[in-house]
């Protein structure tokens, strides 16, 4: 057998570079297309998916005032009854708030971009999650108070990085949480029974 | 014996790599308490990663079973309570040495030129660390390891455009949830361990290519004997190979006294939150992160806008990275630099621990206003350091080591 090693002058580096450089190219892709199945198995499992089933929520104990708290895609979901004064009081802070008329239309379906926030006046629907880090503000419906000041006139309190929102989950100005908190997709079945989780006709 | 490390001497280079990395590394003769905490990190490392493998023999990464399987793990699991208070009070020692290790670096000058890299290896390590903490902080599954968690994964909703979806993926569900756990889990027992090996020994690489710096920030390589041996310099081995286990017997001492009296740290390293199971509905009324966290969350809660708020956040230890182009003094060690420099860098040590504090408190006015002026401070550290370092006047530097 001859030796088919040919010496330096025969070598045509340009092919050679092509070949390296075209075989790099091709590997990085395939690389690429290798490393989808890995990143996507991060997302969602299909389990995960369905587990965010719609609510249903019987309202009919409510009392005025008081805040119930249900589970849905397991995050929190509030409702909260509020009394015509609250509903009055509301528009009183405007001038405090980030967003006072709910402009920001992610953070609430069409039928809840409204004064109120809510499919019916008194009802409040939320999810409750801070829209800053993600912690669940503390109902503080009290009007006047020792650490959040006397002009306080009911709301929401997050404890980890004191953003506040009012009586319809509005945001204030000068506080890390960005927007309004969100009311997520929500109808009425009956007078006393919510859907949380599906859209239903605007009011 | 001989022949035996001559066999392998011949399909390994076993004599050579202990010459060249123990025998005959020649590290200067100066160093002096400081030089502790390098060697006492790796050693932490190797305590971390022992008591962890232990601990995952019983414990179980589901969000249903992980609480109780740490509860095990304390009551039932023989010697299991002293197994896991050795992982968590090992994970504050790690940050206690790494931080004094980085401060020993801003001090002489540790960082500068051939140094660079070794800089940066070890700001990585430092990276690498802070995920590891975070991740294994979500698996006893308690209130403050879920809401913690959050909080630190919400960070990254921020970013603008993908921060929503970015979030979903690491999460792997539109909570903190079982998938969170499972792969959290996996980060912290294999791939960031892994991870966290190959740095330090790239970091080791590093060093040693270079050679060690010292209290007095002179090359000991530029005075050398007819040998070629730096006549500042003394092998590591025997003698701070034996210096070291010194450092490892008072590291010991105050490590036992943590274990065994008080494990939980006062509420700082293990908090009283999380030893309630985690509810999805519910956020602790007080919410801080551990303690070697704090500084960069105070940085976090002083800005009132969220993408300003996490940047500042990230900003702080990014900035680190850099350091080696921010300091322009040609002169390394603090022996020999300004007066400003030493203020600069006292104003910084201060700044870092009151932030600390600072995290700890429920928010007020007066803890927002010092949350804010700290943050101010610890930034102005790397302003003041790059516009002063440039025509420092230093004092003369010794041309051998000192005492």
């Amino acid at each position: 057998m001859s030796t088919d090693i040919k010496s330096d002058q025969e070598v045509d580096t340009k092919r050679r570079r092509f070949l390296v450089t075209s075989t790099s190219v091709v590997a990085a892709v395939g690389a690429g297309f290798v490393a989808v199945p890995f990143l996507s198995s991060w997302m969602p499992s299909e389990r995960a998916k369905n587990a965010g089933a719609p609510v249903d929520v019987d309202i009919s104990k409510l009392e005025e005032g008081r805040l119930l708290v249900v589970e849905w895609q397991s995050k929190p979901v509030w409702i909260l009854k509020r009394s015509p004064k609250t509903l009055s009081d509301l528009p009183k802070i405007d001038d405090l708030l980030r967003d006072p008329s709910s402009e920001n239309a992610d953070q609430q379906p069409a039928y809840a971009q409204n004064e109120n926030r809510s499919i019916k006046p008194e009802i409040l629907v939320l999810v409750g999650i801070c829209t800053h880090l993600g912690c669940s503000p503390t109902f503080r419906p009290e009007i006047g108070s020792v650490d959040l000041g006397a002009d306080w006139l009911g709301g929401f309190f997050c404890p980890c990085h004191s953003s506040r929102f009012d009586l319809a989950g509005r945001v204030f100005q000068g506080v890390p949480a960005p927007t309004n908190l969100v009311v997520p997709p929500h109808k009425y079945v009956s007078d006393n029974v919510i859907v949380v989780g599906v859209d239903g006709e605007a009011a | 014996m001989g022949n035996l490390i001559g066999w392998i001497d011949d399909r390994f280079p076993l004599t050579k790599m202990w010459n060249e990395h123990l025998a005959e590394y020649y590290a200067p003769k100066n160093f002096n308490f400081w030089y502790f905490f390098g060697s006492l990190a790796l050693m932490v490392l190797v305590i971390q990663i022992i008591s962890g493998i232990f601990l995952t023999m019983h414990y179980k990464p589901d969000g249903a079973m992980a609480f109780a399987s740490v509860e095990h793990i304390m009551r039932d699991v023989p010697y299991g309570w002293l197994i896991r208070y050795i992982h968590s009070t090992g994970a504050t020692a790690f940050f206690v040495v790494v931080y004094l290790h980085m401060l020993r670096g801003l001090m002489y000058g540790s960082y500068k030129k051939p140094r660079e890299l070794l800089w940066l290896f070890g700001m990585f390590i430092y990276l690498a660390l802070m995920a590891e903490a975070f991740m294994g902080y979500l698996l006893p599954w308690g209130q403050m390891s879920y809401w913690g968690a959050q909080v630190i994964i919400s960070l990254f909703s921020a970013i603008p455009v993908i921060g929503d979806d970015l979030t979903l993926w690491i999460r792997g569900d539109f909570v903190i949830g079982d998938a969170t756990l499972n792969r959290f889990f996996a980060l912290h027992v294999i791939a960031l361990p892994l991870v966290l090996v190959f740095l330090v020994i790239a970091h080791i690489l590093a060093l040693h290519e270079v050679g060690s710096n010292n209290p007095d920030g002179v090359e000991i390589k530029k005075n050398k004997d007819a040998n070629g041996i730096p006549l500042d310099g003394i092998p590591f081995h025997p003698y701070y190979s034996v210096k070291d286990i010194v450092g490892v017997v008072v590291f010991l001492f105050f490590f036992s006294l943590v274990l065994f009296y008080f494990p939980d740290g006062g509420g700082y390293m293990l908090e009283h939150a999380n030893f309630i199971a985690s509810d999805p509905l519910k956020t602790p009324e007080h919410i801080a992160p551990v303690w070697y966290f704090t500084p960069f969350y105070a940085i976090l809660r002083a800005v009132p806008d969220k993408l300003l708020g996490v940047g500042a956040m990230g900003g702080a230890i990014v900035v680190l990275f850099f350091l080696p182009w921010i300091d322009r003094c040609k002169v390394k060690s603090i022996r020999y630099r300004s007066g400003i420099f030493k203020a600069n860098l006292i104003v910084f040590c201060i700044s870092f621990v009151v932030l600390g504090w600072l995290a700890m408190q429920p928010v007020n006015e007066v803890i927002t206003f010092m949350s804010r002026l700290f943050s101010f401070l610890y930034f102005a550290f790397f302003a003041v350091l790059y516009v002063t370092s440039k025509n420092e006047s230093t004092k003369p530097v010794p041309d051998r080591v000192t005492s």
